[in-house]
């Protein structure tokens, strides 16, 4: 009794003190949230997706202000947990000043989380999921401006069946939507393209390998596959190299990181990986964003920042274009104007989108790891591009309009 | 409050006064309703909302253990209550939707959290891997309608979302049978070997979830079931969200989801009813007295003809059925289930409720889980909001002239969750080790060891104590068994 | 090791000392031999069992070659890493014998060892003299600078979190070191967010020379990579073991330690400060758990605050498989885990469907089973209630 009277005395005082707080809102702030992993294993390339999103807001939110509304940024932190990123959806998606999501980073926590915006109408245009469960539900809001994991794994085998000696390959995943999903893909190219493909294991491991790598080392496969994020495959790599594993390794966007020529140290070099976002420095049109983005954060951008960039972009523009249209500023309309998005000139490729979100053309890029040094990340060596379009795109070339 | 002096002072009276039913009442009418207007006025372009709203909204939400400790009638109590709950908290989710998801998310937490009571509370039998049968719930409704290309979507025809009530019987049903085949094993086990054991079923289940999409796919692996179905939205739910917003002039966008949310807090809050009413039966049955004797000293029940093999199994099976039923509607709810939802640090965090709101008790373990979930998803987020809104605006905190643009992103409260929570956790334990609603019976445990001690001395007391459930009378003082 | 140790009550110096060293160093090494030798062996004729029973599992591999090649390589990992089990499961095991209470915060302790050894390495390392030190004196340097550090941790947290609760219920200090493990965690990361604004903590052994060159041993088909690191795993491991059976079974502070864990009461009353004997425990077992981490840390190569967790878990695991409050029941356990898990990693993969993934489903129904047999575990005395 004692505590619960004190406590609700307590209440009372707080009731008192917020009266004041009551009022109207300002109708002329238009925020953009992003939502990448902030803290843990994977924060490096979500801080650097939101950095981009808030180099982006600042630099291009030019014409906006020019009509009167500020826009300001709100960063989430999903933690690449999917409980976390639904729990934050359902915050900001109740924040009616909110226009647009930019983000995730996991495809496991993009999934989930759409399924809130979508019932919100709130548009989400994601830099970095690849999973091909983002935009196949055919979700109205979401989209993404960067390649599918069908293609991707697709495109990883065929060049590691092109490459001299690669006969055989073993396949691991992190047991995570994403990873497994393009280890998945992966596997079933490289079978089509005539490798033998000597396991398919998935490992939650995150230190300790050693297990892990006794079944490799005695069937010594050609080239190890693995589906995962550069914080476990990194060291995956290292310890498998020590172990006397002698081959060649590859892996999907997921290794794009600095992070991984420091976790993997000298045993990194010469990985193989495909990726969806190629590095700043692959574009000529980002010269500028390096430097810019540089300055503001002491770093340089890691990967899929400059696609955060231009994903801010596209909203941004969206919005500009329901506003001259005379319309109403609503969530609706600012998604339908996202997805009518056509041709949209940005640093890394010219946007529009299809029917499900996907870009029509999206670019896809092979590297290898020239340096164990992390600075040197950004100068590791394009092996080969090629653009791709989108399922819908393809289908849509392949039936002659009647 | 041991009023153990009986001198007239101002502050004796002014209590007096407040101890009067009609004071009390008419003092928690105000409380509810200033709540509910200030929460639903406040303004999220407001510099200062995440503060605010961080403060008010628990005061709303912990206003019914006030009305049930308050001196009124009742009656009363019951009135309050349900206009809390069905009208209150109703009007401010439709103003804003964040407040019912919370809510939900409480009511789920608040179901696992009692059902986990009638493990460890009730019978004395530490559950690590309880989430496993919330899990099974979850997978039971989502993969009989989840759109993923599992072995039941058979060319998209899935079974139909009207059954998602009878889905909550079977939720109930196959949960309380995997509670017992788990339970089978290992009955002779006690204390930490049942700690550890029940954690290794914890993982299984949730590893078995994240590889069951092989050879058959059953759960659709790490990919994780999406599209789950959600119940229908009956017809009055939809009017009645329309007529209110006629009535109360408010202009809502988004019908469909609200309704959709409208219908899981009340399906949310009718099951936790549920439960309450089971829970409280249990307890107070030869059964919850065979589980207390089972719980206080598992020898002596088996002496005195408690049936200790039906009584555990009873126990797990029981636990593990309210968690099968609130399966069933996070499955629905969240539209998407996968193994990632249900790690060990979750069935930590419900044992945590459990325990910082009082072993034992129904009323604590409903609080446990109001103040944990509220801290994880409200208080800890909002501290984070409200950073980035003073960093927004170049905010400089006077007197000591900081300004927020400089506090370091790397130490956002909401990356700190667990530091925060943590530290509750111990400070609990130190200052309140019997919760903060203690059950009586706890509560007279706990005073009794206090005496004891004192006979002891600090430094032998613990051989006596530590062993609470396997007493051996060895290292006991006569003192205690006189 | 406790059995060897319990005639040895009388006093040491009395006794030659060929029986000295037969019972403190022979023996405890000895014993050591015949877990993991026995727990190989049994597990080896498993696997050729298997490769009888399923000759080709898959199209194309022969599971007899298979094993053939992997089994010096699964025995070498498995060992390596049950040794760090071992260690950790020590300190469970410790504390658990004197207050009966599972410090799930030992994990923590064990992350905290890694974590302190990563840091003492990197600043040797800015300094820029670290290839400079011998490697027997580098390791044993970082190994007792992890040691000290995890143990005054662990003293400190039974003084904060456990000692004012050790009147309450169990499940009291339970909740309490679950807590305190949530707070070391982000205590941790945030210290290494401000100071390093990194969280992959990476061991700087890429510029040791003597770190990278691996034996290579060749047996019949297999050829195994036994690393440096994977010695220094070992040998540290029985070093430190060896001491701890001094410690408990030949010294003073240890019999004081033996006495609290058999009877408090009555030791108190017999004059041993009960107090500072579970302090002492938690230092032991926490110098353990941190030796363990930065032995762990340097054959790994890179640590995260969230390291603790896996390790953590498998290490009670073992402890309970060994019988927990039993010494020489958690170098059992551990040794034992670490082998199934290592033999279960390393066969799982030939068989479709099942697969690596499964190897904790495996040994988890392992230890569940045991549990059926002997529920105290392995060597864990059967404790008869007295009503």
């Amino acid at each position: 009794m004692q505590f619960k009277r004190s406590v609700f005395f307590l209440f009372v005082v707080v009731l008192a003190l917020s009266v004041p707080l009551v009022g109207a809102q300002d109708a002329q702030v238009i925020k953009i949230a992003s939502q990448s992993p902030l803290s843990g294993p994977q924060s490096v390339l979500g801080t650097s997706i939101r950095n981009a999103v808030e180099l982006a807001i600042e630099q291009l939110s030019g014409p906006l202000t020019e009509m009167g509304y500020s826009v300001e940024f709100v960063p989430f932190d999903d933690q690449a947990t999917p409980d976390v990123g639904v729990a934050n959806a359902n915050l900001l998606v109740n924040d009616a000043a909110i226009m647009a999501v930019i983000g995730h980073l996991n495809s496991g926590v993009a999934i989930p989380s759409s399924e809130v915006y979508n019932d919100n109408n709130l548009v989400m245009v994601s830099p970095a999921n690849t999973n091909i469960a983002i935009t196949d539900r055919g979700l109205p809001v979401v989209n993404r401006i960067c390649g599918r994991d069908d293609t991707q794994g697709a495109a990883g085998a065929a060049f590691a069946a092109s490459l001299e000696g690669v006969e055989s390959v073993y396949v691991l995943h992190d047991t995570t939507a994403y990873g497994q999903g393009v280890a998945d893909f992966f596997q079933k190219a490289a079978a089509e393209e005539g490798l033998t493909v000597l396991g398919f294991e998935g490992t939650t491991e995150t230190a300790n390998f050693e297990g892990v790598i006794q079944p490799i080392l005695a069937l010594d496969p050609d080239l190890i596959y693995f589906g995962g994020i550069y914080s476990q495959t990194g060291i995956f790599i290292n310890q498998a190299r020590a172990a006397g594993y002698e081959g060649l390794y590859m892996g999907p966007d997921g290794f794009d990181s600095s992070e991984f020529a420091e976790l993997a140290g000298d045993a990194g070099v010469n990985t193989y990986y495909t990726t969806v976002a190629a590095p700043p420095t692959f574009y000529p049109a980002a010269a500028q964003f390096i430097e810019d983005y540089t300055a503001k954060f002491g770093e340089p951008p890691q990967p899929f920042a400059a696609q955060a960039y231009d994903s801010t972009g596209i909203v941004l523009a969206a919005i500009q274009s329901v506003l001259e249209s005379g319309e109403e500023l609503t969530r609706e309309a600012v998604a339908a104007a996202v997805r009518a998005t056509e041709n949209y000139e940005g640093m890394t490729g010219t946007y529009t989108f299809d029917d499900n979100g996907d870009p029509e053309l999206a670019t896809y890029v092979i590297l290898q790891v020239g340096s164990s040094d992390p600075a040197e990340w950004s100068n590791n060596a394009v092996l080969a591009d090629f653009q791709a379009p989108s399922p819908l795109a393809a289908a849509a070339e392949a039936t002659p309009s009647s | 409050m041991a009023a153990n002096s009986v001198r007239q002072t101002p502050w004796t009276t002014v209590r007096a006064t407040l101890k009067r039913p009609v004071v009390a009442g008419a003092m928690l009418i105000f409380y509810i309703v200033a709540a509910v207007v200030i929460l639903s006025s406040l303004d999220r372009g407001n510099l200062w909302f995440p503060f605010y709203s961080t403060l008010l909204f628990p005061t709303l939400i912990l206003s019914p253990f006030f009305v049930l400790a308050a001196p009124v009638q009742g009656w009363f109590k019951g009135v309050l209550v349900v206009v809390l709950l069905f009208v209150a908290i109703p009007y401010l989710g439709m103003r804003d939707t964040s407040y019912l998801e919370l809510v939900i998310q409480i009511c789920i937490f608040a179901g696992l959290a009692l059902g986990l009571n009638i493990v460890v509370g009730f019978a004395g039998l530490l559950d690590l891997g309880y989430i496993a049968f919330f899990a099974v719930g979850a997978y039971m409704w989502a993969m009989f309608t989840s759109g993923a290309p599992t072995v039941f979507n058979i060319n998209g025809w899935l079974v139909p979302e009207t059954a998602f009530y009878i889905f909550i019987i079977f939720g109930i049903i196959v949960a309380a049978i995997v509670g017992i085949l788990l339970g089978l094993p290992v009955l002779r086990l006690r204390g930490d070997y049942l700690a550890i054991v029940t954690l290794g079923f914890g993982e299984m289940i949730r590893v078995i979830a994240n590889n069951l999409d092989q050879p058959i796919n059953f759960t659709n692996g790490s990919q994780g079931l999406f599209d789950v179905g959600r119940p229908p939205i009956p017809f009055f739910m939809r009017d009645g969200v329309l007529t209110a917003e006629r009535m109360l002039g408010l202009s809502i966008t988004n019908v469909e989801p609200l309704s959709q949310q409208l219908l899981f807090y009340f399906i949310a809050i009718g099951i936790v009813a549920i439960i309450i009413m089971v829970a409280r039966r249990l307890d107070n049955s030869p059964i919850g007295r065979a589980w207390t004797a089972i719980r206080e000293d598992e020898v002596a029940a088996i002496a005195m003809g408690v049936p200790l093999v039906r009584m555990k199994l009873m126990a797990f099976a029981m636990g593990a059925s309210f968690a099968g039923a609130i399966g069933v509607i996070y499955g629905a709810k969240q539209t998407f289930v996968s193994p990632e939802s249900f790690s060990l640090i979750q069935s930590i965090s419900i044992l945590a409720m459990v325990i910082v709101g009082g072993m034992g008790g129904i009323r604590g373990a409903l609080l446990g889980a109001v103040i944990v979930t509220l801290l994880n998803l409200l208080v800890l987020k909002n501290l984070s909001l409200q950073i980035n809104a003073l960093r927004n605006v170049d905010f400089i905190v006077p007197i000591i002239n900081f300004r927020i643009q400089n506090w370091p992103s790397q130490l956002e409260p909401a990356k700190y969750e667990r530091l925060i929570f943590g530290l509750l956790l111990i400070l609990m334990m130190i200052f309140r080790p019997a919760g903060l609603l203690p059950e009586p019976r706890r509560r007279m445990e706990l005073a009794q060891k206090k005496e004891e001690e004192a006979i002891l001395g600090e430094g032998a007391s613990p051989a006596a104590d530590v062993l609470n459930d396997q007493p051996t009378v060895t290292a006991r003082p006569d003192a205690e068994q006189a | 090791m406790l059995d060897a140790g319990r005639s040895s009550l009388g006093s040491v110096s009395a006794r030659s000392v060929l029986g000295w060293v037969y019972r403190f160093i022979l023996f405890p090494i000895g014993q050591m031999l015949v877990f993991i030798v026995g727990a190989a062996l049994v597990l080896t004729l498993l696997s050729y069992l298997l490769a009888l029973l399923f000759p080709e599992p898959r199209p194309n591999i022969s599971l007899m070659t298979q094993v053939n090649r992997q089994l010096p390589g699964m025995i070498v990992s498995g060992i390596t890493i049950g040794f760090v089990y071992a260690m950790i499961a020590l300190g469970y095991t410790l504390v658990y014998g004197v207050l009966k209470f599972i410090n799930f915060a030992h994990s923590e302790i064990f992350m905290f060892g890694s974590v302190v050894g990563f840091e003492v390495m990197q600043r040797l390392a800015e300094g820029g003299n670290l290839p400079g030190w011998s490697p027997v004196l580098l390791v044993a340097f970082v190994v007792l600078a992890a040691m000290l550090a995890s143990g005054l941790l662990a003293v400190l947290i039974e003084r904060v979190a456990y000692r004012p609760l050790r009147g309450a219920p169990r499940l009291v200090p339970l909740i309490s070191a679950i807590g305190v493990s949530f707070f070391m965690i982000d205590v941790v990361r945030a210290f290494q967010a401000i100071t390093r604004n990194d969280f992959n903590l990476t061991y700087p052994l890429n510029n040791l020379e003597w770190i990278r060159n691996p034996v290579k041993l060749a047996i019949g088909e297999a050829t195994v990579n036994i690393r440096p690191t994977q010695f220094i795993v070992v040998l540290g491991a029985v070093v430190t073991l060896i001491a701890l059976n001094y410690f408990v079974n030949g010294t003073k502070l240890g019999r004081g330690i033996r006495a609290v864990s058999q009877d408090m009461a009555t030791a108190g009353l017999m004059g041993i400060n009960v107090n500072r004997m579970i302090s002492l425990t938690f230092f032991v077992g926490g110098a353990f758990g941190g030796a363990a981490g930065a032995l762990f840390g340097m054959n790994v190569g890179t640590v995260t605050p969230f390291v603790g967790f896996i390790p953590g878990i498998k290490a009670f695991t073992a402890a309970v498989l060994g019988g927990i409050g039993n010494i020489t029941g958690a170098l059992l356990g551990g040794l034992t885990l670490g082998l199934i898990e290592s033999f279960l990693n390393g066969l799982l993969v030939y068989f479709p469907v099942l697969g690596q993934r499964y190897t904790d489903v495996f040994a988890f129904s392992v230890l569940i089973l045991i549990l059926i047999f002997r529920p105290s575990g392995l060597l864990g005395e059967r404790v008869d209630e007295k009503v």
